[in-house]
């Protein structure tokens, strides 16, 4: 029981992982006031930039390759929508049409026709001397690969510069008035590309995590829907980071319940595992997208 | 009106040969950049879409009958500024519906089959559809993303009922068994052109018609164009717009995947769309969410799919290429619109 509960925490976090860094990524997107529909290009951006970085540098070097990746796809968001003014949903849907197209054109044409399932270096658990022994959820939470300490990490980095700090405060204020925000002397195209850069960089390392810590390898599609749950988690952590990381492990471990049932061995069809993330999602936000408060100007293409 | 009417189309031309001619040369530089050869890609591209009546008709407008359907389905959601991107998830729908009717349903004469079946298909997919109106409505709950969730919901739906209860007699393959000839679509002769082709013609006139010339299709694009406007100032119940037009954008997706069983497949499995409903988005976008005008666009689109197979093919170009066109394509429009505008506003 203690060896099942062990596995339950450690998969919960496992898959919490790249959810919670491409949500909180988006959080600052959306606290600036713009939605980033293609974050979902981004992460399998972030995924394919993991594997041509792992093959100059290694795990390192794969992480670096997947943040450049992400970066490189938000900043055609950035221009889009803060340079050129577009629709930010039809954008945000354009881009991840693009980013699936791109690297899936790519990944066949240098990496082999068939698609040969390449192997590469992955990241190996972290051990946290004297946390990872706590009984139960010790080995789960604390004996991980670094890329979920950087989680942790960014949750607490994140409350404090938001709440914080000066940049913080206008970050807010861009998403929540963006015209007296302007009006008070913020660089309002500045804060939204710099936003969202931010965002591309996590949503990169989202995708790089599925690669370097979970696959280790990479596949057409691989992100699978990831970007809009975690656009969805934003909303259910109430545009908070504290609110955003709990939605995260929430969700972690609702969807990590499947390996309890399917443990229980009940006979259910194994696609009614793999459909609950999806179903999970649109029930957690019935429950909550209508009592929670948006930023004011999110998604607005005010001239400001 | 005239004098100014005509430029202004010569302009949009203009522009769009130029967004046309800038997309051939970046692809045809990222595929030489990739060591494919671009003129044979090209040659074997046209050649698959366009190179004989046959290939037009069994190639091109087979494949671009379910995008000029799931392109009006999106059209008409963004028309009323619902943004359905869950075309593939109800097509899908559709698609199990009409092969479940069809495999199970009693054995009637051909032409109420095939009309029931499409009942069916839209029925569903429109049944698919409400779920995400209920939760924008009344939940408050971005469509954009669930929509997309009942996409991979639909999927795995799919995937669990042609492993499952509707897999085919013998348990090997992942598919149900063929549909009863009486719900096939009939076909013209020597091509593979079937029914659904002008089924799709017809929607997409009356479609058209009603947007234009009725008073819901008034109330549509009210709602699309400012619905606090349509709300105060028309009286417009916006709330039973978008239901609408979610349950019409759905029940046409569904048919379209309807349609695509019974006319090209004749059987449900689970990869029987290669992501219409996302190419649809492009459709829809390229036609200005003109319902008149999805039907051009559906069926150019149709041509870049099936020349991407022919392409695939003859020269080894990945035809998953094609959704970077597409996608550089709304790019473009957008961008170009921006552009236009920012210049209106100098002026």
């Amino acid at each position: 029981m203690t060896t099942l509960l062990s596995a339950f925490v450690e998969s919960a976090i496992r898959t919490a992982t790249p959810l919670g860094l491409a949500a909180l990524g988006e959080l600052v997107v959306e606290r600036a006031g713009i939605i980033n529909i293609g974050l979902e290009g981004v992460i399998v951006c972030g995924a394919f930039g993991a594997l041509v970085g792992s093959g100059f540098g290694g795990v390192v070097g794969g992480f670096a390759g997947a943040i450049a990746f992400g970066m490189a796809t938000a900043s055609v968001f950035a221009w889009f929508v803060v340079r050129l003014q577009t629709d930010q949903i039809i954008t945000g849907t354009a881009l991840t049409m693009l980013a699936l197209g791109l690297t899936g054109t790519l990944y066949r044409a240098l990496y082999g026709a068939g698609g040969a399932a390449l192997s590469i270096a992955t990241a190996r658990p972290v051990t946290i001397p004297g946390l990872s022994l706590i009984p139960v959820v010790g080995a789960g939470l604390f004996n991980q690969p670094a890329v979920t300490y950087v989680f942790y990490a960014s949750m607490l980095l994140l409350w404090w510069w938001m709440y914080r700090t000066l940049p913080g405060l206008e970050l807010r204020a861009v998403g929540e008035s963006p015209i007296a925000a302007r009006a008070a002397g913020i660089r309002l195209a500045r804060v939204r590309t710099l936003s969202l850069l931010f965002g591309g960089g996590m949503g990169g390392l989202a995708g790089g995590t599925l690669v370097l810590a979970q696959a280790g390898t990479f596949a057409e599609g691989m992100s699978a829907g990831r970007g809009f749950i975690a656009i969805a988690i934003v909303v259910l952590g109430r545009w908070h980071p504290a609110g955003v990381t709990i939605a995260a492990l929430v969700f972690g471990a609702a969807s990590a319940i499947q390996y309890l049932l399917q443990a229980a061995g009940l006979g259910l069809p194994y696609q009614l595992f793999l459909a609950l993330p999806y179903v999970l999602t649109l029930a957690a936000l019935a429950g909550v997208a209508g009592r929670t408060r948006a930023p004011e100007a999110l998604a607005k293409n005010d001239e400001a | 009106m005239l004098q100014r009417a005509w430029p202004r189309a010569i302009r949009q031309a203009a522009v769009g040969a130029i967004i046309g001619a800038v997309i051939v040369l970046a692809l045809g530089l990222f595929l030489a950049v990739l060591r494919y050869d671009p003129t044979r890609a090209a040659y074997a591209l046209f050649d698959g879409a366009f190179g004989s009546w046959y290939a037009f008709a069994s190639g091109t407008l087979v494949r671009g009958t379910p995008l000029v359907l799931t392109g009006l389905a999106v059209a008409v959601a963004f028309r009323a500024g619902v943004f359905n991107v869950g075309a593939e998830g109800q097509f899908l729908m559709g698609a199990t519906a009409a092969a479940a009717l069809a495999l199970y349903g009693p054995a009637l004469n051909r032409p109420l089959v095939i009309l029931l079946c499409f009942i069916a298909g839209s029925i569903l997919g429109a049944l698919w559809a409400a779920i995400a109106a209920i939760l924008r409505t009344r939940f408050h709950v971005l469509e954009v993303i669930s929509t997309i969730m009942l996409n991979f919901a639909a999927m795995y739906l799919v995937s669990y009922l042609v492993r499952g209860p509707m897999q085919e007699p013998t348990h090997v393959y992942p598919q149900t068994a063929a549909i009863p000839a009486a719900a096939e679509l009939p076909r013209l002769p020597a091509v593979r052109l079937h029914l659904g082709f002008f089924i799709a013609l017809a929607a997409a006139g009356s479609t058209w018609w009603v947007i234009r010339n009725t008073a819901a299709g008034f109330r549509l694009r009210a709602t699309g164009a400012n619905p606090d406007a349509a709300r105060s100032a028309g009286g417009v119940n916006v709330n039973q717009v978008v239901f609408s037009a979610f349950a019409i954008s759905g029940a046409l997706a569904g048919l379209a995947g309807a349609i695509e069983v019974q006319g090209v497949t004749f059987a449900l499995y689970e990869n029987i769309s290669p992501g219409y409903g996302y190419t649809a988005i492009a459709v829809a976008l390229l036609a200005r969410l003109d319902a008149a005008l999805v039907v051009p666009a559906g069926i150019l689109f149709g041509a870049l799919e099936a020349g991407a197979a022919a392409m695939q093919r003859d020269a080894g170009v990945p035809s998953v290429v094609v959704a970077v066109v597409e996608a550089a394509l709304i790019l473009a429009l957008l961008g170009a619109r921006s552009i236009r505008q920012h210049f209106r506003e100098a002026a």
